[in-house]
């Protein structure tokens, strides 16, 4: 029993299902609101699944934005004009995302460092474009709006209507715990481990066998899978897609996050990461016009002082001092910082 | 030689030629490496042996001329290919997986868990047969009780045998070593020269040396490059009394011969 709880949800996942379960109770005592618990859930799916391509196999996105905002579009566009329901835009969304970053991963997976990092903005900000160019289908600058939140439920049997924010948080909160758990069984598994082993050492993986193009492809057209996902529902939060998410300045934003937070440093960063960047922005959004200037200096501390991000603290105890440091060791450790970022 | 054309070589190249720019690094080589047997290439220091490593093992492109393994041309193939088809290397450079621990460095590279690669599901530590075979591959290189240590918390020499141990676990035919002992002495040099000799008679070793005294005692046959050429290749006892190779080698003989 003890092992099985500990294959599908350890001790600080089931913790933190707990707190974001008590949570639309616990949020106005702290000056919060729900919808802001749900847009935690809805970005950390996002950061999640993008932190499996930048903490786990090193690869620097910047463009992912973009698959965040075309799984809404995807959504909104299907929701318009094919089906009217709930599950099946929800999955074109989902899909359409990923089909999408099926084919930038075909053009990305084998550049390395600096020209992934330029070539995924490329595609991020070509997408940003496309939006405004097919602006008949998208509504351009001003949105993709109408996009309904459909009752939940099984037809005939029971029907939970969306449109109440507290039943959004909780439909938002079933979600976020599946996906949660999907993610962490792929990080232990075969192909997690194998991603894991391509950040360390690319050219190890591949004299083991390993195509790592082909992982690497994988890995990406998968993170956008839960990029699109995520976007579609942040499009059912706020009855619309719109194009900002997708711009290259937020298109940063999920990297912040995941940095923030220590997706380098452990499978929660991400989330911890999102809670903290979305809970500063609306607290010192209240204190001072100026709050973009507090926000950037803050962030700015934390790269600084705490490179790993804030998860990175607990495993700085836990590590031992590295006795045997040898200048191949440091070599190594160059390269893979020159080739997949701070480690 | 009338052994090698009883039995086909298991790894041959032919007129490979490499140059970088202007400077010529190998011109014209022909090697050959018999199966079961150890075999070594030396050469002093930028003599071509490691760029000659480089395109054995497909991270390089030949200029020219073709290898040949197994009767088949892989000349065109990349390294992952080459590891599928049996050829696993080990790094002069150490190159593990340094967040790793020994068993997680071992059992990725075991084929039973290459094979399931694409699971997104099934934790990986499920795999019984990876797990046995990484057991035992821990054991051969002398790391036993070191499992769930991190790579990079390892001693030196301990790390130089893991590194072994990973190219073991892919379960090769043929086995490329480029500088297995470098910087390594004493219980671990043992344990190496040990490995070796147990292997030697299971499968197909091809090592570059620097250790003088490790190639003449470990190996069946050597092959001396200088200046991107081979200048010489046999048995350890004809390259030890060869002229050329005394010429171009000397300082290194005389100190094999001491020890």
């Amino acid at each position: 029993m003890r092992s099985l709880l500990a294959e599908w949800t350890p001790l600080p996942m089931l913790g933190m299902f707990a707190l974001f379960l008590i949570l639309p109770a616990l949020l106005p005592w702290i000056g919060g609101y729900t919808y802001l618990g749900t847009e935690v859930m809805i970005w950390a799916i996002f950061a999640l699944g993008y932190n499996l391509l930048l903490g786990h196999t090193g690869l620097p996105a910047f463009g992912h934005g973009a698959f965040f905002g075309l799984g809404g579009y995807f959504l909104g566009m299907s929701q318009k004009w094919m089906t009217g329901g709930l599950w099946t835009p929800l999955l074109i969304g989902t899909l359409g995302a990923a089909i999408c970053g099926a084919v930038v991963a075909l053009f990305v997976a084998r550049k390395r460092g600096i020209y992934f990092a330029l070539l995924t903005i490329a595609f991020g900000t070509m997408f940003w474009f496309a939006v405004f160019v097919l602006d008949s289908w998208t509504g351009g600058e001003d949105g993709l709006t109408g996009i309904r939140r459909l009752a939940v439920g099984i037809p005939g049997l029971f029907q939970v209507p969306l449109q109440d924010n507290l039943a959004f948080y909780y439909f938002v909160y079933a979600l976020f715990v599946a996906l949660t758990v999907v993610l962490w069984r792929i990080v232990r598994s075969p192909f997690g481990q194998v991603i894991q082993a391509i950040k360390q050492s690319e050219s190890r993986a591949s004299a083991l066998g390993y195509d790592t193009a082909r992982y690497k492809w994988a890995v990406f057209t998968l993170s956008c899978a839960f990029a699109g996902f995520a976007g579609g529902l942040y499009s059912l939060a706020r009855f619309g897609a719109f194009p900002e998410p997708m711009s290259l300045h937020q298109s940063g934003n999920v990297v912040l996050m995941c940095l923030v937070g220590g997706g380098f440093a452990s499978f929660y960063g991400p989330v911890l990461g999102v809670a903290v960047f979305l809970v500063l922005r609306d607290l010192f959004s209240t204190l001072t016009d100026h709050w973009m200037l507090l926000y950037g200096l803050l962030f700015m501390a934390i790269i600084v002082f705490l490179p790993e991000g804030i998860l990175g603290l607990t495993q700085r105890k836990r590590r031992p001092a590295a006795s045997h440091d040898t200048g191949a060791a440091q070599a190594a450790r160059s390269e893979g910082a020159a080739s997949g970022g701070p480690r | 030689m009338s052994a090698s054309e009883a039995a086909p070589p298991l790894l041959e190249a032919r007129g490979l030629r490499k140059a970088f720019g202007g400077n010529v690094v190998l011109d014209d080589i022909n090697l050959q490496f018999e199966a079961k047997r150890v075999s070594a290439l030396i050469g002093p220091n930028g003599a071509g042996k490691t760029t000659c490593f480089n395109i054995l093992t497909g991270v390089l492109a030949p200029d020219r001329g073709a290898i040949r393994y197994r009767g088949q041309d892989i000349t065109g193939l990349s390294p992952d290919r080459r590891a599928r088809l049996g050829m696993c290397r080990s790094f002069q450079i150490l190159n593990l997986f340094n967040d790793y621990t020994v068993l997680q460095n071992v059992r990725v590279a075991v084929p039973a868990m290459r094979r399931c690669g694409f699971n997104l599901w099934t934790p990986a530590t499920n795999n019984r047969e990876a797990e046995d075979k990484a057991a035992g591959i821990i054991r051969l290189v002398g790391l036993a009780g070191h499992e769930h240590v991190e790579a990079k918390h390892l001693g030196y020499g301990q790390r130089r045998l893991l590194e072994i141990g990973v190219a073991l676990a892919g379960e090769p035919d043929l086995l490329l070593m480029d500088e297995p002992t470098s910087g390594l002495g004493g219980r671990p040099l043992e344990i190496l020269r040990e490995l070796v000799q147990r292997l030697s008679n299971a499968l197909t070793i091809v090592v570059i040396e620097h250790d003088m005294s490790f190639v003449l005692s470990l190996s069946h046959h050597i092959s001396v490059l200088h200046r991107g050429a081979v200048i010489a290749a046999g048995p350890p006892a004809a390259i030890r009394e060869n002229a050329e190779v005394r010429e171009c080698y000397l300082g290194t003989l005389k100190y094999a011969r001491r020890t």
